[in-house]
């Protein structure tokens, strides 16, 4: 076993899940920080939160281009932090028949957080009345 | 230097962060799908994140997804720059100063409204 030194070519390891989750927690992570904080800075700084309102969701989802950059942040961020709760898991839950519960719990709760959050996303039309545009 | 206090510190606190984010985002995910149900479902939803509780809140995510994505590119550092893991504790101190340095704006921007900040944005000073 090769232990790392932190100098030189990385390992050429056997592949597998855990090499693909390692370099995917780096890529979705460098992403995550440009789409979180943009998208913290555009409704908290730029826009106070208390004017998030639907009626501003209405006009800016009219624009494809916020539709697609929430869904990959949700998509990004998700992964990104499902694959860390999986680690973590891994990391105290000692009993084989606790880890698989959990592990199992925790991929149903991805795949059912994904497809609410991409099916609002992409099903989201305004309609009725559009309420106020700051809500306080 | 390194007795192994800032590296396990920095270890605990990304993690720490980072359920903390993720907690968030799961209920985030359902208060943005409040948009199924209408304008006044989604408003009185949303409206909660105005409040000077959750507010509060709020700046504790900033500050822990602040800290996430510092750190997070102190340990892509150790990984891909060959010196990364020598100066590592120095990273550390950085990556504390940085999240310092862009939590305080943040902070004011967030609580702003509830003490009548001037922040110039959509709904400042309301």
């Amino acid at each position: 076993m090769r232990i790392p030194s932190g100098y030189g070519p990385r390992p050429a390891g056997a592949g597998g899940f855990e090499t693909f989750s390692w370099y995917f927690f780096r890529i979705s992570g460098v992403a995550l920080i440009f789409l979180a904080l943009i998208h913290i800075f555009l409704n908290h700084v730029t826009t106070d939160v208390s004017c998030t309102s639907y009626q501003l969701v209405a006009l800016r989802y009219t624009n494809p281009f916020w539709r697609l950059y929430d869904w990959l942040l949700l998509t990004l961020a998700l992964l990104h932090g499902m694959n860390g709760l999986r680690v973590v898991i891994d990391d105290y839950v000692h009993s084989r028949g606790w880890r698989l519960t959990l592990q199992s719990v925790a991929g149903l709760v991805t795949l059912a957080y994904f497809m609410l959050g991409t099916i609002t996303l992409i099903t989201f039309q305004a309609s009725g009345a559009l309420g106020p545009g700051c809500l306080h | 230097m390194y007795k192994g206090q800032s590296g396990m510190w920095s270890w605990l606190f990304h993690r720490i962060s980072g359920l903390g984010v993720l907690l968030f985002l799961l209920i985030h995910v359902v208060d943005i799908g409040l948009l199924n149900f209408g304008s006044k479902v989604y408003n009185e939803g949303i409206s909660l994140f105005g409040t000077a509780t959750v507010r509060i809140l709020s700046m504790v995510l900033i500050g822990g997804l602040l800290y996430h994505s510092f750190n997070g590119v102190r340990i892509i550092l150790i990984d891909f720059w060959p010196k990364g893991a020598r100066y590592q504790g120095m990273m550390f101190a950085i990556v504390m100063a940085l999240t310092i340095i862009c939590f305080l704006p943040m902070a004011y921007f967030v609580m702003g409204p509830v003490f009548g900040w001037p922040t110039g944005n959509l709904a400042g000073g309301m």
